[in-house]
Protein backbone atom coordinates (compact mmCIF):
# COMPACT_ATOMS: atom_id res chain seq x y z
CA UNK A 1 0.00 0.00 0.00
CA UNK A 2 2.23 2.78 -1.17
CA UNK A 3 2.21 5.67 -3.59
CA UNK A 4 5.27 5.41 -5.82
CA UNK A 5 6.88 8.76 -6.59
CA UNK A 6 8.96 7.86 -9.62
CA UNK A 7 12.37 9.48 -9.62
CA UNK A 8 14.27 9.97 -12.87
CA UNK A 9 17.73 11.48 -13.22
CA UNK A 10 16.97 15.20 -12.88
CA UNK A 11 13.70 14.89 -10.95
CA UNK A 12 13.80 17.38 -8.10
CA UNK A 13 10.29 17.52 -6.61
CA UNK A 14 10.20 13.87 -5.55
CA UNK A 15 11.09 14.52 -1.89
CA UNK A 16 8.59 17.39 -1.60
CA UNK A 17 5.89 15.15 -3.04
CA UNK A 18 6.61 12.34 -0.59
CA UNK A 19 6.55 14.83 2.27
CA UNK A 20 3.26 16.39 1.14
CA UNK A 21 1.63 12.97 0.78
CA UNK A 22 2.99 11.80 4.12
CA UNK A 23 1.51 14.88 5.79
CA UNK A 24 -1.88 13.71 4.53
CA UNK A 25 -1.28 10.29 6.06
CA UNK A 26 -0.56 8.66 2.70
CA UNK A 27 2.23 6.11 2.61
CA UNK A 28 4.54 7.29 -0.17
CA UNK A 29 8.00 6.23 -1.33
CA UNK A 30 10.51 7.53 -3.80
CA UNK A 31 11.15 4.90 -6.45
CA UNK A 32 14.20 5.06 -8.72
CA UNK A 33 12.85 4.46 -12.22
CA UNK A 34 15.29 1.65 -13.01
CA UNK A 35 14.01 -0.37 -10.04
CA UNK A 36 10.46 -0.51 -11.39
CA UNK A 37 7.25 -0.06 -9.42
CA UNK A 38 6.89 -1.81 -6.04
CA UNK A 39 4.40 -4.67 -6.11
CA UNK A 40 2.21 -2.94 -3.52
CA UNK A 41 1.90 0.27 -5.56
CA UNK A 42 -1.52 1.84 -5.03
CA UNK A 43 -0.81 5.19 -6.68
CA UNK A 44 1.83 6.83 -8.84
CA UNK A 45 3.21 10.36 -9.01
CA UNK A 46 5.47 11.53 -11.82
CA UNK A 47 7.12 14.43 -10.00
CA UNK A 48 8.47 17.75 -11.18
CA UNK A 49 12.04 18.48 -12.15
CA UNK A 50 14.15 18.39 -15.25
CA UNK A 51 14.39 14.72 -16.12
CA UNK A 52 17.26 14.02 -18.50
CA UNK A 53 18.05 17.72 -18.57
CA UNK A 54 14.97 18.36 -20.75
CA UNK A 55 17.00 16.92 -23.65
CA UNK A 56 15.14 16.82 -26.97
CA UNK A 57 11.87 18.01 -25.39
CA UNK A 58 10.88 18.28 -21.73
CA UNK A 59 9.80 14.82 -20.61
CA UNK A 60 10.64 13.09 -23.89
CA UNK A 61 13.34 10.80 -22.53
CA UNK A 62 11.63 9.83 -19.27
CA UNK A 63 8.41 9.10 -21.19
CA UNK A 64 10.25 6.38 -23.09
CA UNK A 65 12.00 4.76 -20.14
CA UNK A 66 10.96 1.17 -19.34
CA UNK A 67 9.21 2.06 -16.07
CA UNK A 68 6.60 3.92 -18.11
CA UNK A 69 5.28 0.61 -19.49
CA UNK A 70 4.49 -0.36 -15.90
CA UNK A 71 2.98 3.07 -15.24
CA UNK A 72 0.78 2.72 -18.32
CA UNK A 73 -0.34 -0.77 -17.28
CA UNK A 74 -1.15 0.47 -13.76
CA UNK A 75 -3.08 3.43 -15.20
CA UNK A 76 -5.05 1.07 -17.44
CA UNK A 77 -5.85 -1.04 -14.37
CA UNK A 78 -7.30 2.01 -12.61
CA UNK A 79 -4.38 3.03 -10.35
CA UNK A 80 -4.38 6.79 -9.71
CA UNK A 81 -1.56 8.45 -11.67
CA UNK A 82 -0.66 12.14 -11.30
CA UNK A 83 1.94 13.99 -13.38
CA UNK A 84 3.09 17.30 -11.90
CA UNK A 85 5.04 19.85 -13.97
CA UNK A 86 7.86 17.83 -15.56
CA UNK A 87 5.72 14.80 -14.69
CA UNK A 88 2.90 16.37 -16.72
CA UNK A 89 5.27 16.79 -19.65
CA UNK A 90 6.29 13.14 -19.23
CA UNK A 91 2.62 12.12 -19.10
CA UNK A 92 1.78 13.85 -22.36
CA UNK A 93 4.96 12.59 -24.06
CA UNK A 94 3.98 9.08 -22.95
CA UNK A 95 0.42 9.58 -24.29
CA UNK A 96 -1.11 8.99 -20.85
CA UNK A 97 -2.82 12.30 -21.56
CA UNK A 98 -3.40 14.02 -24.93
CA UNK A 99 -1.56 17.02 -26.33
CA UNK A 100 1.86 18.42 -25.52
CA UNK A 101 3.54 21.13 -23.48
CA UNK A 102 5.54 23.62 -25.54
CA UNK A 103 7.79 26.58 -24.75
CA UNK A 104 5.98 29.33 -22.80
CA UNK A 105 4.50 32.06 -24.98
CA UNK A 106 6.92 34.63 -23.51
CA UNK A 107 9.91 32.29 -24.04
CA UNK A 108 10.76 32.71 -20.35
CA UNK A 109 10.81 30.44 -17.34
CA UNK A 110 7.93 31.47 -15.08
CA UNK A 111 8.27 30.91 -11.33
CA UNK A 112 5.41 32.50 -9.43
CA UNK A 113 2.03 31.94 -7.81
CA UNK A 114 -0.96 31.79 -10.15
CA UNK A 115 -4.71 31.40 -9.72
CA UNK A 116 -6.54 28.33 -10.95
CA UNK A 117 -10.25 27.84 -11.46
CA UNK A 118 -11.68 24.40 -10.80
CA UNK A 119 -13.44 23.37 -14.01
CA UNK A 120 -14.59 19.88 -13.13
CA UNK A 121 -15.02 19.12 -9.43
CA UNK A 122 -16.35 15.64 -10.07
CA UNK A 123 -12.97 13.86 -10.29
CA UNK A 124 -10.73 12.18 -7.69
CA UNK A 125 -8.29 15.12 -8.08
CA UNK A 126 -10.79 17.91 -7.54
CA UNK A 127 -13.61 16.55 -5.43
CA UNK A 128 -12.21 18.41 -2.41
CA UNK A 129 -13.05 21.69 -4.15
CA UNK A 130 -16.26 23.46 -5.11
CA UNK A 131 -16.90 23.78 -8.86
CA UNK A 132 -15.57 27.15 -10.00
CA UNK A 133 -13.46 27.60 -6.86
CA UNK A 134 -10.39 29.82 -7.31
CA UNK A 135 -7.18 28.35 -5.89
CA UNK A 136 -3.65 29.66 -5.57
CA UNK A 137 -0.85 27.37 -6.75
CA UNK A 138 2.80 27.92 -7.63
CA UNK A 139 4.16 27.28 -11.10
CA UNK A 140 7.81 26.90 -12.13
CA UNK A 141 8.29 26.00 -15.76
CA UNK A 142 9.69 27.08 -19.10
CA UNK A 143 7.66 24.65 -21.20
CA UNK A 144 4.12 24.77 -19.91
CA UNK A 145 2.14 26.07 -22.87
CA UNK A 146 -0.50 23.44 -23.40
CA UNK A 147 -0.97 22.58 -27.06
CA UNK A 148 -3.91 20.22 -27.43
CA UNK A 149 -3.47 19.56 -31.15
CA UNK A 150 -6.19 19.96 -33.76
CA UNK A 151 -9.68 19.75 -32.21
CA UNK A 152 -8.08 18.71 -28.93
CA UNK A 153 -9.47 21.55 -26.88
CA UNK A 154 -12.99 21.05 -28.20
CA UNK A 155 -12.82 17.34 -27.41
CA UNK A 156 -11.39 17.85 -23.92
CA UNK A 157 -14.00 20.49 -23.15
CA UNK A 158 -16.86 18.37 -24.46
CA UNK A 159 -15.71 15.38 -22.39
CA UNK A 160 -15.25 17.54 -19.27
CA UNK A 161 -11.60 16.52 -19.02
CA UNK A 162 -10.23 19.95 -18.09
CA UNK A 163 -9.43 20.06 -14.37
CA UNK A 164 -8.09 23.60 -13.99
CA UNK A 165 -7.73 26.78 -16.00
CA UNK A 166 -5.45 29.71 -15.22
CA UNK A 167 -7.55 32.66 -14.08
CA UNK A 168 -7.34 35.99 -12.30
CA UNK A 169 -8.19 36.28 -8.57
CA UNK A 170 -11.85 36.80 -9.50
CA UNK A 171 -11.90 33.56 -11.51
CA UNK A 172 -11.87 35.15 -14.97
CA UNK A 173 -9.82 33.17 -17.50
CA UNK A 174 -8.20 36.18 -19.13
CA UNK A 175 -5.16 36.33 -21.39
CA UNK A 176 -3.33 38.33 -18.73
CA UNK A 177 -3.91 35.54 -16.20
CA UNK A 178 -2.46 32.93 -18.56
CA UNK A 179 1.21 32.64 -17.58
CA UNK A 180 2.40 30.55 -20.50
CA UNK A 181 -0.05 30.93 -23.40
CA UNK A 182 -1.78 27.58 -22.86
CA UNK A 183 -4.70 26.96 -25.19
CA UNK A 184 -7.91 27.79 -23.37
CA UNK A 185 -5.87 28.74 -20.25
CA UNK A 186 -5.66 25.00 -19.55
CA UNK A 187 -3.51 24.16 -16.50
CA UNK A 188 -4.46 20.53 -15.87
CA UNK A 189 -6.31 17.76 -17.69
CA UNK A 190 -7.54 14.21 -17.29
CA UNK A 191 -6.47 11.17 -19.27
CA UNK A 192 -9.03 9.04 -21.03
CA UNK A 193 -10.23 7.96 -17.60
CA UNK A 194 -10.32 10.10 -14.52
CA UNK A 195 -7.73 8.10 -12.58
CA UNK A 196 -5.02 9.77 -14.70
CA UNK A 197 -4.29 13.50 -14.47
CA UNK A 198 -1.50 15.90 -15.36
CA UNK A 199 -1.01 19.52 -14.33
CA UNK A 200 1.74 22.11 -14.60
CA UNK A 201 1.11 23.85 -11.23
CA UNK A 202 2.58 22.23 -8.10
CA UNK A 203 0.03 20.96 -5.53
CA UNK A 204 2.81 19.50 -3.37
CA UNK A 205 4.25 22.99 -2.83
CA UNK A 206 1.01 24.26 -1.28
CA UNK A 207 0.22 21.35 0.99
CA UNK A 208 2.11 21.88 4.24
CA UNK A 209 0.41 24.24 6.75
CA UNK A 210 3.77 25.07 8.35
CA UNK A 211 5.01 26.82 5.23
CA UNK A 212 1.89 28.57 3.97
CA UNK A 213 -1.39 27.98 2.15
CA UNK A 214 -2.66 24.46 1.55
CA UNK A 215 -4.79 24.73 -1.58
CA UNK A 216 -2.86 21.82 -3.13
CA UNK A 217 -3.95 19.25 -0.59
CA UNK A 218 -7.20 18.64 -2.41
CA UNK A 219 -5.39 17.28 -5.45
CA UNK A 220 -3.24 14.92 -3.39
CA UNK A 221 -6.27 13.68 -1.46
CA UNK A 222 -7.01 11.54 -4.52
CA UNK A 223 -4.45 9.16 -3.02
CA UNK A 224 -6.10 8.93 0.40
CA UNK B 1 24.94 -3.71 -46.16
CA UNK B 2 25.67 -0.14 -47.15
CA UNK B 3 26.38 2.84 -44.96
CA UNK B 4 23.80 5.63 -45.05
CA UNK B 5 23.41 8.96 -43.36
CA UNK B 6 19.86 10.07 -42.75
CA UNK B 7 19.18 13.71 -42.02
CA UNK B 8 15.99 14.26 -40.05
CA UNK B 9 14.62 17.79 -39.86
CA UNK B 10 11.96 18.32 -37.21
CA UNK B 11 10.06 21.59 -37.08
CA UNK B 12 6.93 22.93 -35.44
CA UNK B 13 3.84 22.55 -37.56
CA UNK B 14 2.74 25.68 -39.30
CA UNK B 15 0.62 27.76 -36.98
CA UNK B 16 2.21 26.48 -33.76
CA UNK B 17 3.67 29.40 -31.84
CA UNK B 18 7.49 29.36 -31.62
CA UNK B 19 8.56 31.94 -29.01
CA UNK B 20 12.26 31.05 -29.35
CA UNK B 21 12.20 31.68 -33.11
CA UNK B 22 10.35 34.97 -32.55
CA UNK B 23 12.97 36.05 -30.01
CA UNK B 24 15.78 35.12 -32.41
CA UNK B 25 14.02 37.01 -35.18
CA UNK B 26 13.81 40.13 -33.03
CA UNK B 27 17.46 39.81 -31.98
CA UNK B 28 18.55 39.74 -35.62
CA UNK B 29 16.49 42.86 -36.30
CA UNK B 30 18.09 44.56 -33.31
CA UNK B 31 21.45 43.82 -34.93
CA UNK B 32 20.26 45.74 -37.97
CA UNK B 33 19.36 42.84 -40.28
CA UNK B 34 16.22 42.93 -42.39
CA UNK B 35 14.24 39.71 -42.60
CA UNK B 36 10.65 38.71 -43.31
CA UNK B 37 10.40 35.61 -41.15
CA UNK B 38 12.50 33.12 -39.24
CA UNK B 39 11.68 29.49 -38.49
CA UNK B 40 13.76 27.27 -36.24
CA UNK B 41 14.15 23.53 -36.74
CA UNK B 42 16.06 20.67 -35.16
CA UNK B 43 18.29 18.58 -37.39
CA UNK B 44 19.52 15.08 -36.56
CA UNK B 45 22.12 13.16 -38.58
CA UNK B 46 21.86 9.43 -38.14
CA UNK B 47 24.47 7.04 -39.52
CA UNK B 48 23.25 3.50 -40.06
CA UNK B 49 23.91 0.33 -42.05
CA UNK B 50 21.06 -0.95 -44.22
CA UNK B 51 20.41 -3.11 -47.30
CA UNK B 52 18.81 -0.28 -49.24
CA UNK B 53 17.87 3.38 -49.12
CA UNK B 54 14.26 2.30 -48.62
CA UNK B 55 15.14 0.19 -45.60
CA UNK B 56 17.24 3.00 -44.12
CA UNK B 57 14.37 5.43 -44.62
CA UNK B 58 11.86 3.07 -43.05
CA UNK B 59 13.96 2.59 -39.93
CA UNK B 60 14.68 6.30 -39.55
CA UNK B 61 10.99 7.12 -40.05
CA UNK B 62 10.17 4.84 -37.14
CA UNK B 63 12.88 6.48 -35.00
CA UNK B 64 11.44 9.87 -35.84
CA UNK B 65 7.87 8.93 -35.05
CA UNK B 66 8.78 7.11 -31.84
CA UNK B 67 11.07 9.78 -30.38
CA UNK B 68 12.55 12.60 -32.44
CA UNK B 69 9.26 14.32 -33.33
CA UNK B 70 6.09 14.80 -31.30
CA UNK B 71 3.13 14.37 -33.66
CA UNK B 72 1.07 16.92 -31.72
CA UNK B 73 3.60 19.65 -32.46
CA UNK B 74 5.87 18.69 -35.30
CA UNK B 75 6.29 18.02 -39.00
CA UNK B 76 9.39 16.26 -40.20
CA UNK B 77 11.43 15.57 -43.33
CA UNK B 78 13.93 12.79 -43.86
CA UNK B 79 16.73 12.74 -46.43
CA UNK B 80 18.81 9.60 -46.89
CA UNK B 81 22.25 9.62 -48.54
CA UNK B 82 24.87 6.95 -49.05
CA UNK B 83 27.72 7.58 -46.69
Amino acid sequence: MTVAVVQFGGSNCDRDTVQALSALGVDATRVWHENGLPTDTTGIVLPGGFSYGDYLRAGAMAARSPVMDAVRAAADAGTPVLGICNGAQVGCEASLTPGAFAVNRGARFRCEHVHLRVENADTPWTRAYEPGAVLEFPIAHGEGRYEPGADGLTELTAADRILFRYCDPAGRTTEAANPNGSAGNVAGILGERDNVAVMMPHPERVSLPDIGPTDGRGVLQAFT
Amino acid sequence: MTGYTATVTVRLEQGVLDPEAETTHRALERLGFELSDLRAADSFEIDLEADSTAEARERVTEMTERLLANPTLHDYEIEVDRR
